[in-house]
Formats: C-alpha cells, structure tokens, sequence
C-alpha cells in the first residue's frame, strides 16, 4: 500500500510542461548547426570549421550546465520538465508529437555527453591536426553530439529511435571514417549490420508498444503498464533487450566493437566508450515500469549483463592491441551496467552511476591510448610498447588514474560505482544473488589482471621493447588537457557524485520506495582482495618478468580469447553458414557458382529474385499473358471466396 | 417493356469556375499546337517553354483562385470538382511544373536534351542523321505533356465511368508518344513506346469490359448511381457486379503498375526519355490513384467486402515483387521502375483501410513519392558517360567521392524510399500504415507486415547503392555528373526540400490532405 501511494505520488508529479525545459532544443540545435554549416559549407569552412564545431560543442554544454543549475534551484519534485516541440504526426487517432524531457536521468546523460564530447573536440584538434579530412570529421563528431542529445531527450520511443539511428549513422560514418582503407569499410559495415539487428529489435518493440498502449511516448507507455498483460511485456522488454543489446555490444551482439577500433581513436573514445555504446544501459533504465512489470525480460537483462561482463573480461586478457583491449574492457563494463539495471530498482541509479563515472575513466584511458599511438608512430600492439611512463610523463599520470578507476581502488572513481553493483547483485538473495553477485566479483578480479596488464605492458616493464627508430614524445597540449580534465574526473568524480548523493538525485525518474544504503564492509574487503590479487598476478607476469615481442601461442583459453572466442566463427557457423546452405540447396540447385556470400537472407532473396525476373522476359505476348493470367486469378479467387 | 420516352435534349450546366484549370491546361496545349505550326523553327523552344509554365502556372492560380471556393459536382454529373479532386489536381499541376522544367534541361545545347530530333525517323538512319545535322528538335513534347496533363486532371475528377474512359486515354496517348523519344538508345526508346501502348490498350479493354458489365448491373456509368444500385439491391443481374468492379479496378491497377499488371513498368521506365520516366512516375501514379480513389470509396465503396480481398492480393504481390525483383536490377532506371511498383503496393495498403486517414494517406504519399521521384530522375539525367546516360549501376560506383554533392543528394532521395525517419518516406508510410492497421482489421494488419518486410528489403537494395557511391573504388573511368541549368537545380532543390520538410514537419500538408478528404457525391 504504502508504495502503491508512494508511486501515485510520482506519476503525479510527472513532467511540467515548458519551464526549464523551453530552451533544451539549443542543446541539439547548436551541435546539429555546426554539422550542416560544416558538411554544407563544403571548403569554405576548412578554415575555421573545427574551431566552429568545437565551440558550438562548448555552447551546448554551457546550455545544459545552465539548465542543470536551474534544475538543482527546484524542489526534487518539480525538476521534471517537458516541452513540447512540433505536433510531428498528426494522423487521426495517431496523435504524435515530438517534444524534450528534460529530466534527472537525462540531464545526467546531457552533461556527459556535452561535456566529454566538448572535451574530445578539443583533444581532436590536436590529434587529426594534419589529416586533409578534418573538416568532415569535425561535422561527423557534431552530428553525433546532435544525435545523441536527441536519443536522451526524446520524449517518446520514435523520437529516441530518431536519435538511435542518428548515432547509428554517425558512428558508421565515424569507423568508416578512413575508408579509402577497405578492412575499415569492413569494419564499418560490419558495426552497420549488427547493429541492424538491435535496430530491428527496438523497432518491432516500438510497433508492439503502439499495438499495446496505443502511444508510444514515455509517459503514457509508463502509464499504460498497468494495464498490459505480463506477455506482452516480457515481448516488449526482451525486444528492447535486443536493440540494447546492439548497440551496446552486449551478448550475443557484441561482435562489431572490437572491429569499430578502426575508427579514428577520439572516435573510440566518445561513441564507443563513453557515450553512444551505453544507449542501450539508457533504454533498459528509462524503459523500467515495462521492465517491472516483466521479471523475466528484467532477469534477462541481468543474465545478458553477465556474460557480457565476463566475456568482455576474459577477451580483455588476450589482446594486445592496445584499443582492442580497451574495447573489451568497455564491453565488459557495460555489462556491470547491464547486470545492475536488470537488478530492478535497487540497481537502476548505480548502473547509471557506473555509467557516468566509466564514460569519464574510459574516454580518458582511449585519449591515453591515442596519446601513445601519436607517440609511437601509430603502433598499437603492447607488445612493442615499455617503459613509456618516462617518455611521455602526462599520459603515464592520467592514464593511471583512469586504471586506479576502473580497478575499484578507493578513493578513484570506479570504486564508489562498481563496488556498489557488485554489493547490490549480492543483496538480491537466494541463488540469483549469488550468481549474479560471484560473476561480479570474479569480473572485478579479471578486470584487474588485464587493466593492469595494459598499464604495465604499456608503461613500464622490465625494458623497452621498441621498434627501431622510434622515438616517443609527449602530445601536445591540446591533448594532453582534456587527458588531465578527463583524469582528474577519474579521480574525483565516483567520490563527489557518491557524498552529493547521486543515487537520491536520480530516485524521482524512477518512483517506488527508496531504500536504505548500507554498506557491506565483508564484501568490500573481499572485492579489493580479489583486486589486489589480479593486479599482483598482472605485476608478476607483465612487470617483473620479461613481456616476448611476439604473442607466445599459449594455452587454448588463451588462444579462444585472443580470437574473441570465436564470435566471428560462431556467427558463420550458427547464422551464415545455414543460411546460405539452405539457399544453395534451396534456391540455386540448378544455378551453380552463384556467389552465396553475399548473406543466407540477401542470396534467398537474389535467388527468388533471379527466378521472377525471368518472368520479365521483354516479350509484350507474355507480359499480356501474365496480365492475363492475373485477371483470372484473382476473378476466380473472389469468385471461390463469394 | 415500357415505352419509349422520347429523350428530352437538355444542355448541361457547367461550373465554369469549377473546371478554370482543365479549360487553361488544354487551352495552352492546343495554342502550343499552333505555335509548332506557324513558329519559326529556331523560336519554338523557347516559345512552347514560356507557353507551357505559363499554363501550368495560370491552371495553378485559376484552381486556388476559382476551383478551390467552388467544390461542385458538374458537366452533367460527369465532373466531381471535390476536396480530392482539388488536392490531386494541385499536386498534379505542381509534378506538371517540375515534370516540365525538368525536360526542357538542355545542357548546354541547342534544344532539350533527352528529345530525339526527329521521332519519325528510324534509329540510324540516314534521315536522323540529317535532322541532327539540320539542329531539328521535338519541341511538340511540351503540348504533348500538356495534353497527358489535362487528361490526368480529368482522370482525379471523373465521377462517371465513360469520363473516366475518357480521361484514361487522353492522359496514356501523349505518354504513348513521349515514351518513344528518347535521343539515346533510340531502339530501346521505341520499343518501349510500343510496349506501353499494346499493354496499355489491353488493360483499356478491360476497363471497358468492367464499365459495361457494372452498367449493366445498374443501368448507369455514373459512380453516383451504381452506388446508388448496390445499396438498394435492385439490380436483377448482381452476378455482373463482382467481375465489373474487379474488372475495372485492374485496368486502373494497370496503370499504378500493380503486379500482375506491372511488366510494362520497368521496360517504358527504362526506354523513355528520363524527364517523361520521372514524370511518368510521379504524375500517372498520382492521376491513377486518384481515380481509383474516387472508384473504391465513391463507386464500389458499399461492395467493399466483396472485392477487397482480390485488391489486397495485389497489393501483397505488388509489394513483395516490386522488393524483391529491385534486389537483382542492374541499371538505375530499372530499379527505380520496380521501387515505384513497391510503393504502388504500400499506397494500396493505404488505400484498402476505407477510412477517411486512409485516404488523406493516400494522398500524402502520393505528395511526398513524386517530388522525391522527380528529383531522383532529374539526377539520373545528369549522370553521364561519353555523352549518354550512365544508367547501369556499376557505372555509379565511387561516384560519391567525384560528385559528393550529387551523391549525397542522390542518397538522401534513396533514404527516403528506404522510409527511414525525418525523411517524408517514413511520414508517408506511416501515414498509409497507420490507418490500415486501425481500421483495416486483419487483412490489413497482414498488409502492414508484409508492407513492412518489403521496405526492409528495398532498404537492402538501397543501402547498397549509397554503399557503391561512397564505398567503392572508382573505376579510371569518365562518369560524370553534368553540371545542370536552372531548371533542374529547381527541379532537385524542390524534391530534397519537400523530402526533408514533409519528414521533420509533415502535419501542415497531412492536415491538408485531411481536410480535403471528403468525397462530394
């Protein structure tokens, strides 16, 4: 009963209409003009466009510090805000409209999205300083900015879906940046198909949602819960899991994030860590009433969360290309968000939380990582790096901090996040906490092993293992300050963010009962003993003892993980193969040596294709008869149904 | 047998006002038929250019001067002047307008550059050759495409089976002819011509057939008074019913190219003049969907459930053929033929929901495809190798990296037949989905999905030639994209506003098209 009132309480006290709200179109506006004056201007704006495109970067974010300012002056009750931007759809009963929420939850995204996003604008004009495209991406990096303030601040699911396919593109755009590469342009349509998948997932969720609640706006879906059957929205919520799931690289989707590296390294950093891969934590989190009201979809997510947390972790070990490792450990940690949000209310904030303080620790560890390969000639395997902490004295410093983060040591950002899942997906009880909750913590130590083992392979070691002729130096300043920013947020965030009191900031988005915060000292120590021992493991093997330059063949587990445990091979075997066997014997029996790579689905198609297209023979004789034919066929088929 | 009644002669009335655009379209036409006969040759061109927008332009201004406050059902019952008609003919004059710019596009030359010189003369012959030498140019196309024009306006506005008959050849014989002028590929062009015509003729008969079997259900061509018969059942002969109305509708299916009655659309979309293909695309489907329309919800609306299911096969074989046979289409103009045969089956969908949105929908779709259309032709005509057109695909590969701003353009036009968001593709099909799944029931829900399923593969088809532009090597060759005159930039500028601005913005038309939804009996 009491929370029944409770969460009357906070429907009531849903989103004001306007208020601080009005001027949130500037946030998505300025980005998005930035990208038109840059992609229309053509070479006018060569000059002054990645200046431009910075500063208009910079506006956005100063817009949504003033709107967060504003926001913190009202009552909790009252920081929900809502405007409405254009009647979008106006379709009879199909009433559409495309407006902002500007709410805790989104704000929290606006201001890491702007604000890392500003940051990596700056680092990118020293790092793509003498590339002959910098223009377009400068616009490409603005589009993003744009798309991805349209995803948080859409107020229905077809304006998020706008803003998810928008990021989409930019992020195609973005690893495909240096297509006159083909294995690039691989990578790029690989991420684009994959992510096709989730996009399909979210979208027959969002038709589900019209056939359902009849609106598909967050309120009225939010709403609508009560009255839906549990069927439906398990439907719902698993579907949404699956355009989660894309976009975030989470299992069994999770194959295009290790490929997306090829994109320029800023661009790993801001979409493929920070911001556009935790797309998929913000719809689980904003979609929660349908999650609620579906335990088994919500218990999806948390099983989802954990494979990917260890397989992300486990994949982390092999690598030694630097960014790949990178981009292991950012699926892995999104998976503790995933995990964290599948927990239920409890989870929601901290998955958030985590979210916010590994958009600051991760950005800045790619900046260190790109910091190095500036450095170093565009090397990335670790195997050829060592010792570099004296070279290149800024990276060595912040790139450890944003290591001490993502390891958990108090009192670094990652401790006050991460520890806190670990503590919540124990506190579940019964079986389910303790799987959930040992995956954690087992994820925590592997995580600590091959964090470390990037920093030391990378920074220290017992000697340089160089290639001939390098001569590593420190970055400019234009990079090396939004590392230290960055770094410093690694320091400091997880601590201000957790006294602030973060997760009580966000609790009206989500109602219900709030519940006490305890902390589980036992698990505390146990999680940094698991953690002290992956870090001693890393040093013993990575510091102390000599690293080969090249990748000794070792075990099978080894090997299982330096080939991403064979995502690639089980994709081929599980959905390409098949289908394309099936459509040889299918389709193309009579017609060998027909290229079946294309894809099992596009060759049954082509093949089906291939056959009508003889019908289109150029002869009017036949064509008369197939009208012909048409004609009676369907006379006598209305004739036999009358 | 009763006896005879003497027939009494009485002289119609006309709304003048009504029917001030169709009278200004065809006056312009027949003046452009004198100036063709007493212009000195080196003026024509000119001359029928200013003549043909001014018409155009004139026939706008007298429908939202005159027709649009005088909605009237007039000439004897045979004209309906209503909201559909009104909004079909204004979209029809405005695709006329562009359609128009887009033909007299000259590149540079003496006269239009798509036309042949000499329509008469045989590909190859020693008399082409001569009329090329002597500079002869075809400028009868722009009567000719003024001729289609009032035709199709009579088409949306025909409440009786004979007008519409009427109107149906008024509006194909020019397109017939046109079709055949093609300056390039002159064999293919005629071939084309002759193709439309025969099928075209064949698909007329059954028009005809249809109109006399519900005329002798009902003893009227008149839409009003067929319906009138099916309400009170008072035909004898109901057997008649089914097979005229099923017979009727296949001959206007014929010309929206639903399957089974599509195979003349790719080969006349190939072979025509590119201006006449995108304005055969945009203009024909609007006037035959118009007409259509007016026969479904006007004519046959109370008999709905009989014949609908025959409908919505087609338009599930529409849609699934149109898709799936753009999959394996080597040549733009082709694959542009068969996307125009998929969306004939999504604005079907539309069509079916017998629902006030629906048609709105319907309309809007119409609106949103054929600007789109228009401009995607208008840049398939730039594309050039060694002075003809560059229509296979592979001669498209890396044309994003030599011609970015066309490519881009070209891409966005393909994004939105692909129906993705902020483009008016999405707006449109949503609008013609929509109402299909609310009031369509279960047949319509089917639709949908197939609808659905079938854009996912012309979104395959189309992904792949943004891929090709911007993600493939160009080939050491000389494709180019010719820089255009004024009439054509107009014509694009036109199609990519409109595409973009009925895909962030699409309530004012939607509106529009809502309020003018309501057939007048």
């Amino acid at each position: 009963m009491h929370t029944l009132i409770q969460s009357l309480a906070t429907e009531g006290a849903a989103a004001t209409e306007g208020g601080h709200a009005a001027y949130a179109w500037l946030l998505i506006a300025l980005p998005a003009l930035g990208a038109a004056i840059l992609l229309l201007g053509g070479k006018r704006t060569n000059k002054f466009g990645p200046a431009l495109a910075t500063g208009l970067s910079w506006a956005s974010f100063a817009v949504g510090a003033v709107i967060f300012v504003t926001m913190l002056g009202l009552g909790a009750e009252e920081r929900a805000a809502h405007a409405e931007l254009w009647n979008w759809i106006p379709a009879g009963q199909f009433q559409l409209s495309a407006g902002l929420l500007v709410d805790q939850l989104s704000m929290s995204f606006v201001l890491l999205i702007t604000f890392v996003g500003s940051l990596i604008h700056v680092y990118s004009l020293g790092y793509m300083e003498h590339d002959p495209d910098k223009r377009r991406f400068f616009a490409y990096l603005n589009l993003f900015v744009a798309s991805m303030l349209v995803l948080v601040l859409a107020d229905s699911y077809l304006l998020l879906f706008v803003g998810w396919e928008g990021v989409g593109l930019a992020s195609y755009l973005l690893i495909g940046f240096w297509n006159h590469n083909p294995a690039y342009a691989t990578a790029a349509n690989k991420a684009f198909f994959v992510n096709r998948v989730g996009d399909l997932g979210l979208s027959i969720a969002i038709m589900m949602m019209f056939a359902t609640f009849g609106k598909v706006d967050f309120a009225s879906v939010n709403a609508g819960v009560d009255g839906a059957s549990t069927t439906q929205l398990t439907a719902i919520g698993l579907l949404l899991l699956v355009g989660a799931c894309g976009k975030s690289a989470q299992f069994p989707l999770q194959s295009w994030l290790g490929d997306a590296m090829a994109g320029p390294t800023p661009v790993s950093a801001l979409i493929h860590a920070a911001t556009m891969v935790t797309a998929g934590v913000y719809l689980v989190v904003r979609s929660h009433a349908i999650f609620e009201g579906a335990p088994n979809a919500q218990l999806a997510v948390a099983i989802v969360g954990a494979i990917t947390l260890l397989y992300g972790a486990i994949v982390g070990c092999a690598k030694d290309d630097i960014k790949k490792a990178l981009a292991a450990s950012t699926m892995s940690q999104i998976g503790y968000m995933m995990l964290a949000a599948g927990l239920g209310p409890i989870g929601y904030a901290f998955a958030i939380f985590h979210l916010l303080t590994h958009g600051f620790f991760k950005a800045g560890m790619f900046l260190g990582a790109g910091s190095v390969m500036h450095g170093m000639n565009d090397q990335v395997d670790m195997r050829r790096f060592g010792r570099l902490s004296g070279a290149m004295k800024v990276t060595w410093v912040t790139f450890g901090l944003g290591w001490l983060a993502i390891l958990g040591i108090p009192p670094f950002a990652g401790f006050w996040s991460k520890d806190k899942i670990i503590e919540s997906a124990f506190a579940v009880g019964g079986t389910r906490g303790w799987i959930l909750g040992l995956a954690t913590l087992i994820g925590a130590g592997i995580t600590a092993f091959y964090m470390s083992r990037l920093f030391f392979m990378t920074f220290h070691g017992k000697e340089k293992r160089w290639t001939d002729g390098q001569h590593p130096h420190e970055s400019p300043a234009t990079m090396t300050v939004p590392m230290i920013v960055l770094s410093i947020g690694s320091g400091l965030l997880g601590m201000i963010l957790a006294f602030a009191g973060f997760a009580q900031w966000l609790h009206p988005v989500f109602g219900g009962e709030e519940h006490e915060e305890h902390t589980n000292w036992p698990l505390m120590a146990i999680t940094l003993l698991v953690v002290a021992a992956g870090l001693l493991l890393a040093y013993w093997r990575y510091w102390r003892e000599e690293v080969p330059k090249r990748a000794p063949e070792g075990n099978l587990l080894t090997q299982a993980a330096r080939a991403d445990l064979y995502q690639d091979a089980i994709n081929e075997g599980l959905f390409m193969r098949p289908g394309i066997h099936l459509t040889r014997a299918l389709v193309f029996t009579d017609t060998k040596g027909v290229d079946a790579t294309a894809g099992g689905l596009a060759a049954t198609i082509g093949g089906f294709s291939s056959r009508l297209r003889r019908l289109q023979n150029g002869y009017v004789r036949s064509y008369a008869l197939t009208m012909l034919t048409g004609v009676v066929a369907v006379l006598g088929v209305l004739w036999v149904m009358n | 047998m009763s006896a005879a009644v003497p027939a009494v002669f009485e002289a119609v009335k006309v709304d003048y006002a009504a029917i001030a655009p169709m009278l200004v379209v065809v006056g312009g036409a027949l003046i452009g038929v004198l100036v063709e006969a007493v212009a000195p040759r080196s003026t024509r061109y000119g001359a029928q250019l200013v003549l043909t927008l001014a018409t155009i332009a004139a026939a706008l201004v007298a429908l939202f001067v005159w027709a649009v406050p005088h909605k009237a059902v007039t000439l004897g019952q045979s004209l309906a002047i209503d909201g559909p008609a009104l909004f079909l003919q204004a979209t029809l004059l405005v695709f006329g307008l562009l359609g128009v710019l887009a033909m007299s596009e000259r590149f540079g030359g003496k006269s239009a550059d798509a036309f042949t010189p000499m329509g008469a003369s045989s590909p190859g012959s020693p008399q082409e050759a001569a009329a090329t030498r002597a500079g002869f140019a075809t400028s009868e196309v722009f009567p000719l495409a003024l001729f289609s024009l009032f035709g199709m306006l009579i088409f949306v506005a025909a409440n009786d089976l004979i007008t519409m008959f009427v109107a149906l050849e008024v509006l194909s014989l020019p397109l017939y002819i046109l079709t055949g002028l093609a300056r390039r590929r002159r064999l293919l062009s005629q071939e084309a011509s002759l193709k439309y015509f025969l099928l075209g003729a064949f698909s007329s008969a059954f028009f005809l057939f249809g109109a006399a079997l519900l005329y002798g259900f009902s003893g009227s061509s008149d839409l009003k008074l067929i319906a009138r018969a099916i309400t009170t059942n008072s035909s004898q002969m109901n057997g008649l019913l089914l097979p005229g109305a099923i017979l009727v509708l296949i001959g206007l299916l014929f010309k929206v190219g639903a399957v089974p009655f599509h195979s003349w659309t790719p080969d006349a979309y190939q072979g025509a003049p590119t201006p006449i293909t995108g304005f055969m695309a945009a203009a024909t489907k609007a006037a035959a969907f118009g007409a259509i329309l007016r026969i479904a919800y006007v004519g046959l609306e109370v008999s709905r459930w009989d014949w609908r299911v025959g409908v919505g096969l087609i338009a599930a074989a529409t849609m699934i053929v149109g898709a799936v046979l753009s999959v394996t289409q080597t040549d733009v103009k082709r694959l542009l033929a068969y996307s125009s045969v998929a969306h004939a089956g999504f604005i079907l969908v539309g069509l079916l929901s017998f629902d006030g949105n629906g048609i709105a929908g319907v309309m809007f779709y119409l609106v949103a495809y054929g600007l789109a259309t228009l401009a995607a032709f208008a840049i398939v005509a730039m594309i050039r190798q060694g002075g003809s057109e560059a229509t296979h695909l592979s001669q498209w590969a890396g044309l994003g990296r030599k011609h970015p701003v066309v490519a881009g353009i070209f891409g966005l036009l393909l994004l939105a037949f692909a129906g993705i968001p902020l483009t008016s593709g999405f707006t449109s099909k949503f609008a013609v989905f929509a109402p299909a799944i609310h009031s369509g029931g279960t047949m319509g829900v089917l639709l949908v999905v197939i609808g659905v399923l079938a854009s996912a593969v012309t979104a395959y088809v189309y992904f792949r030639i943004i891929v090709l532009m911007y993600f493939t090597q160009a080939p050491e060759d000389d494709v180019v994209a010719l820089t255009p005159s004024v009439a054509t930039t107009i014509v694009v500028t036109v199609g990519v506003l409109a595409t973009l601005l009925l895909g962030i913005v699409p309530g004012l038309l939607l509106q529009l098209a809502q309020d003018a939804s309501t057939f007048l009996l």
